[in-house]
């Protein structure tokens, strides 16, 4: 028996006990679901906030949200540090920047493959901010309450990002997936 | 513009394990969610399939002890379609979600360093541009804080136990399902390939 630390991989399934038992925890001790995006929102809220306070008094977004530094932002900050050390122990570090799925469709433009990412982050986080959810928000913590506006979210995006990936990549380029 | 001390500790300690679970299930890999949207590679949906239904029986077991109330989010069909549609194509293009993203970099990888920045770039245009977007998700009705028991009249177990039949029924078609297209050739991994995860670490 060795440390499960040092692993690089558990099972899928061992890790999704996990997150249902965290997501106990969650709701028991902090009355919260998981969720990422809300942090985010708040933190350019925060930003917006400070460089442009005028524009921000004008906006019914302050009357109605207190943007703050909450639980939400520390689950952030503590998702980053838990995957570096998780990644340190068991020398799991990738410090990529063209995935080779990605370079293998669309050549080793790192310009390329970092403006994909920018927009592509940007979009899906405008997306979740209308929907009031991510995959955590949503896709776990919604679901597993048995929400109706969380399995219409999760159908219909993972309905889109199958369509998009399969547009993208085909089902032929990926022979070494 | 601060949560107490106790509960931003709290949210730290739920986050680190958090984190440690992305990482080992390897969903912080662009390889892993591209490869589930594509259908070779199954590890998002057994993790998500496995959390929902662990979750669900908790949560509806400390609720019936009162020990815990649920937080529905709202059924603002607009707002709802739209951002679960935009969020699969971001998704899709991107390779990692919000979470997984942000354990992605603690893995050191670049591009979704960029990409926390387009996250917060997309935040701002949510937060700048509110009052517009607040009218566009409420256009088509909101159908309010509900539960798929309540609009339908039945019990929520009823619901958990369908969820959780399909989980087993599914993991046992998938290893059963192993064998014979993984015998006669290895490159080709069918749909169910319940051991497709363990591949060489070759980015």
């Amino acid at each position: 028996m060795g440390n499960p630390f040092l692993k690089k991989q558990w099972s899928p399934y061992l890790v999704g006990l996990g997150i249902g038992v965290l997501s106990w925890f969650a709701f028991a001790t902090a009355d919260h679901p998981l969720g990422i995006t809300t942090a985010f929102e708040h933190g350019a809220a925060m930003i917006g906030q400070a460089i442009a306070p005028t524009l921000a008094e004008n906006n019914e977004y302050f009357s109605e949200e207190t943007p703050k530094i909450s639980w939400e932002t520390m689950l952030v900050v503590g998702v980053f540090f838990g995957a570096l050390m998780s990644s340190a122990w068991s020398g799991d570090r990738e410090k990529t920047v063209v995935p080779a799925i990605w370079e293998q469709r669309f050549g080793p433009s790192v310009a390329g493959r970092l403006t994909a990412a920018f927009f592509g982050a940007g979009l899906m986080m405008f997306g979740a901010r209308l929907a009031q959810g991510c995959t955590s928000g949503h896709g776990i913590s919604g679901t597993l309450q048995l929400a109706a506006s969380s399995w219409v979210f999760s159908i219909l995006f993972f309905g889109t990002g199958i369509i998009t990936a399969l547009l993208m990549y085909g089902r032929k380029g990926v022979t070494h997936v | 513009m601060f949560d107490p001390t106790w509960k931003l500790a709290l949210g730290l300690v739920t986050g680190l394990v958090f984190g440690v679970l992305l990482q080992k299930g390897g969903v912080a890999k662009f390889r892993i969610i591209v490869g589930q949207f594509i259908l070779k590679d199954w590890t998002v949906v057994k993790i998500m399939g496995s959390a929902v239904v662990v979750g669900a029986i908790g949560i509806y077991g400390l609720l019936a002890l009162d020990l815990v109330s649920l937080h529905i989010k709202p059924l603002a069909w607009a707002g709802i379609v739209a951002g679960g549609i935009l969020f699969g194509i971001g998704m899709a293009v991107f390779g990692y979600c919000p979470g997984t993203s942000v354990a992605a970099c603690g893995e050191g990888r670049r591009d979704a360093m960029v990409g926390v920045l387009g996250m917060i770039f997309g935040a701002g245009a949510y937060v700048g541009f509110y009052p517009t977007i607040h009218r566009f998700t409420e256009s088509l009705g909101n159908g309010g804080k509900v539960t798929l028991p309540e609009v339908t009249g039945t019990s929520p177990w009823l619901w958990i136990v369908a969820l959780a039949t399909v989980a087993v029924v599914a993991y046992l078609l998938t290893r059963s399902g192993i064998r014979s297209p993984r015998e006669t050739s290895p490159a080709s991994s069918g749909l169910g390939d319940g051991k497709m995860p363990r591949h060489p670490a070759n980015v």
